[in-house]
């Protein structure tokens, strides 16, 4: 049983660094999916199996170990609020570029190409600035 | 006195929900901000005076004893720690309302900075392994909001970069957590430190390692600081400012904490964090000067600034984590304060491209002044408290024979003057040339005095920080002491 879920959670680590290392964004938040259930499950794997923790049914020292399923549930429900909050961003950038890839950091560019960028990036951002601006 | 170690947490999370409650009214909902940080200010005066004098405090959530409920540790470093944030936050929070942008354009500006406070406070308080986990994501999905408040491209784009990267982090925190459970069958930070002694050498130092990991990514250390100069510029300026002041600060308490707590001397990766110390200045202070754009450059200093932290604790020894302790808290106050000038500094001129501004040194002498006292701080110039900070770091570092990445820090620190006077040279001193291209103009004439009097506060604070250096300095080494003595504090969470 051990070695199913470290072979379940290899395999979604492994996806998930795949998918990650993609430029789609649709596809980063996917394999980041993947990544954290995959985190989740080494998590469930910690404790020690057996009968349901509850008092009065089953004896004390077959219990399972409560406290990685506490955890993983609590782990489960952040990464639950953080995927939603990305793919709301997702969606923004989907509106905003009419595009799923990643967008380049143009003042990075900027420092490594010519001038002529660097006045583009300015401009731009400055025309951005102005119209944030109340 | 234990009941007072959850209010830093509690207390601003009812703040964030009644702020949304008072969605409608504005001056109700800075009310509640301000009232709330202003009475933590207030909380953590007393907790830090407490525990100096009565020792660390303790406190069972739920009275559950540790290990078995979650605990929450008042110690000296959680303590100071506690007050600077506090205080930084209440006078970011003033120039936010002050700043005609994020805080009056968006209803949720004032409950997302106050579960960032609550979360930076849990961090800091946090005696539980998976609690601190829990804290740095409230701390952090309040960062996300704040960031991309606005929604424009630019800030979505480096908005995805932070979350992913961040996200990236929490999940090999979550590996690290269910390592270390299925090893020692704990999370709690006290009962870690005792069973840690039980595992093979080569498993400590495993996660030894893969805890810095962790908490080098929200620290912005080399090689892992990349998301840091991407994002922060791009957020209004009083949240770039409370993000450089404070978040990284968290990443290097947490890896302090680890590091002396959990894992016994000769686990720790001692010279690995030297190296590391070294690329980190060295990178970050060569990325601040190929920079034009004064965010982007202070963002690098940040994160050059960082490696002098993790350079005094790679020597753990008491006089380098009191140096660190001390450079700790001269830094967020002085990063913080910067920012704030820079956010002036574009607000007066109209933009923070250094090509593009000039003579400022006569249009806003007060500006001019202020940004050269906390240049100069961070830069380490005597008598500011920068000075301080790196002589005790570098007596620290001759005391014990690390020759090497002395003379790496002294070159860092005069390249880290370099690019401070590139600012004072570009924006201040020098006339704006005449062939430069036009900046946008400026959207006030005069300085708001909401945004004005909080930095002003903060310089005071810094400034304040070099005068009172001597029983600052005394009290980070009283803070190192229990550092370096984990028995004192297992003893202080476990009573045994």
């Amino acid at each position: 049983m051990t070695v199913m879920l470290a072979a379940t959670a290899a395999a979604l680590f492994g996806i998930g660094t795949y998918l990650l290392l993609q430029r789609k964004l649709s596809r980063i938040i996917i394999g980041l999916g993947l990544l954290t259930h995959g985190a989740n499950i080494l998590l469930i794997t910690a404790g020690r199996r057996g009968d349901p923790p509850l008092i009065g049914e089953g004896r004390v020292e077959g219990f399972a170990d409560p406290m990685p399923q506490a955890l993983a549930l609590t782990a489960i429900v952040i990464t639950f609020g953080v995927t939603s909050l990305l793919l709301a961003l997702a969606y923004r950038s989907w509106l905003l570029t009419n595009d799923d890839e990643v967008q380049d950091d143009l003042a990075d560019r900027a420092v490594g190409d010519s001038d002529v960028v660097e006045e583009e990036v300015a401009d731009q951002q400055q025309v951005i600035a102005r119209e944030e601006a109340p | 006195m234990s009941w007072l170690v959850p209010i830093p947490i509690v207390l601003p999370l009812l703040g964030a929900a009644l702020s949304i409650l008072v969605g409608r009214s504005r001056p109700a909902q800075r009310v509640v901000g301000i009232g709330v940080l202003a009475v933590l200010v207030v909380v953590s005066i007393v907790l830090l005076v407490q525990v100096d004098s009565h020792g660390t405090i303790v406190s069972d959530a739920g009275g559950w004893p540790g290990p078995l409920g979650i605990t929450l540790v008042a110690d000296r470093f959680a303590a100071l720690l506690l007050l600077v944030a506090e205080v930084t936050l209440l006078v970011v929070l003033v120039y936010a309302i002050g700043e005609p942008g994020a805080e009056r354009n968006h209803v949720g500006f004032q409950s997302a900075y106050l579960v960032l406070a609550a979360g930076v406070a849990a961090s800091f308080l946090t005696g539980d392994l998976f609690n601190l986990f829990v804290s740095f994501e409230m701390m952090l999905t309040a960062s996300y909001v704040l960031l991309t408040l606005g929604g424009r491209a630019e800030q979505v784009r480096s908005g995805m970069t932070y979350i992913v990267i961040s996200l990236l982090a929490s999940t090999l925190f979550v590996m690290a957590l269910a390592l270390l459970y299925s090893a020692t069958g704990t999370v709690n930070m006290a009962d870690l430190a005792l069973r840690m002694g039980e595992l093979p050498p080569g498993v400590r130092t495993a996660f030894a390692v893969l805890l810095l990991v962790v908490f080098g990514i929200k620290a912005a250390i080399f090689p892992l600081f990349f998301w840091l100069p991407d994002s922060y510029p791009t957020a209004p300026s009083p949240i770039t400012a409370i993000f450089a002041g404070l978040l990284t600060k968290v990443g290097v308490y947490a890896i302090i904490r680890t590091q002396l707590l959990l894992f016994p001397p000769d686990s720790r990766p001692a010279t690995l964090l030297l190296v590391l110390a070294a690329a980190t200045m060295v990178i970050g202070v060569l990325g601040a000067i190929a920079q034009d754009d004064i965010r982007r450059i202070l963002s690098f200093t940040i994160i050059s600034q960082i490696g002098y932290m993790v350079m005094g604790l790679a020597f753990f020894t008491v006089a380098g984590i009191a140096a660190v302790v001390f450079s700790i808290v001269h830094h967020i106050v002085v990063k913080t304060s910067l920012f704030l000038v820079g956010g002036l500094v574009e607000h007066a001129s109209g933009s923070n491209r250094l090509s593009r501004i000039g003579g400022m040194v006569r249009t806003a002498p007060l500006l001019a002044a202020m940004f050269l006292a906390c240049a100069l701080g961070l830069a380490g110039i005597p008598p500011f408290s920068g000075f301080i900070s790196k002589l005790g770091l570098i007596e620290a570092g001759i005391a014990d024979r690390q020759y090497a990445v002395i003379a790496v820090a002294l070159a860092v620190s005069l390249l880290t003057l370099f690019s401070m006077m590139r600012i004072w040279m570009g924006a201040f001193w020098s006339p704006r040339e005449d062939d430069a291209p036009p900046a946008p103009e400026p959207t006030a004439a005069r300085s708001p005095i909401l945004m004005l009097v909080p930095t002003a506060v903060l310089v005071a604070c810094s400034l304040g920080i070099a005068v009172a250096a001597g029983p600052i300095y005394s009290l980070s080494e009283r803070t190192a002491h229990d550092l370096v003595d984990r028995d004192a504090y297992v003893e202080a969470v476990l009573g045994r």
